[in-house]
């Protein structure tokens, strides 16, 4: 059975730090919630990223680690703040991919802060269906 | 043999749920009073899922920013009630056969309401959906304006 493992299903406690080594500097990040749904062609990734256009978004594939980054792009508001409830921090998830993913024809798009990331299997993978004749 | 009238299992449970979701409300309106409501959102425990809510004023204006992840415009309702902001939805599932394999998305109706903490005019609300994040503008009532008041030296 193929799986996309979802490495952390909690969705609020899940600020994480990641040190930038070579700046010397550290950036927290909040997990974005996610789903996936499969079919026989392969994987349907959609992750909330409320805020996050395309120019925002950093995709990075390495062995079988996807790796979403989102940088909020907030409407400037004129204004005092007076009350908050959302998250000032960047979008991270690490997602760590099926084998039989084809990692060269992953296509992602984005439409109100929501990505859609297509993994389409490879084709040795896809049932097939065997003519009988 | 006795004869006992049959009752439907699930109709015989409902006054335990009454009193279960009595104490929902209470709860709810205990969230919802001003010593917490820094932790209003916790009030999504008992009511499904509500969407993030920043507030700004300025002398015009109020506004409220709301993350609305991956909505239709047409299926965000924005109404204003006596000083309070209500904002409404369905977030609508996108696999109608249910095969989603793991999903952390809410699917279904939500419901998030604020006090405007000034008087505006209901007339003149304006709002923008972009990048799922929508944001209402409130203008502020005349009377609700600050004003300058000039002193005449005599």
């Amino acid at each position: 059975m193929a799986k996309l493992e979802l490495e952390e299903i909690k969705m609020n406690t899940m600020v994480r730090e990641s040190r930038d080594v070579e700046r010397g500097q550290s950036e927290q990040f909040v997990a974005p919630t996610a789903s996936v749904v499969e079919d026989a062609d392969g994987y349907r990734l959609q992750v909330e990223m409320p805020g996050v256009n395309k120019e925002g978004l950093e995709i990075s594939l390495e062995d079988n680690e996807l790796t979403i980054i989102g940088h909020r792009s907030l409407p400037t508001v004129d204004g005092t703040l007076i009350h908050r409830e959302s998250r000032q921090e960047n979008f991270r998830r690490t997602f760590e991919l099926d084998p039989s993913i084809d990692g060269n024809k992953i296509n992602a798009k984005v439409e109100q802060g929501i990505l859609t990331l297509t993994l389409p299997k490879a084709e040795h993978v896809k049932p097939k269906k065997i003519i009988v004749s | 043999m006795s004869l006992i009238r049959y009752q439907i299992p699930e109709l015989a449970t409902w006054p335990s749920l009454d009193r279960w979701s009595n104490l929902r409300d209470d709860l709810n309106s205990l969230l919802e009073s001003p010593f917490w409501s820094s932790f209003g959102r916790a009030g999504q425990l008992f009511s499904g899922w509500s969407p993030a809510l920043d507030l700004y004023q300025n002398n015009d204006n109020i506004i409220a920013v709301v993350e609305l992840p991956g909505m239709r415009k047409e299926d965000i309702e924005i109404s204003l009630h006596d000083g309070t902001l209500t904002i409404a939805g369905e977030h609508k599932s996108e696999t109608p056969n249910g095969d989603a394999e793991r999903s952390e998305r809410y699917v279904g109706k939500f419901r998030r309401s604020i006090t405007l903490p000034a008087r505006v005019d209901a007339n003149n609300v304006s709002a923008t959906y972009r990048n799922g994040i929508l944001t209402v503008t409130l203008p502020k009532a005349e009377e609700a304006k600050p004003k300058q008041i000039q002193v005449r030296a005599d």
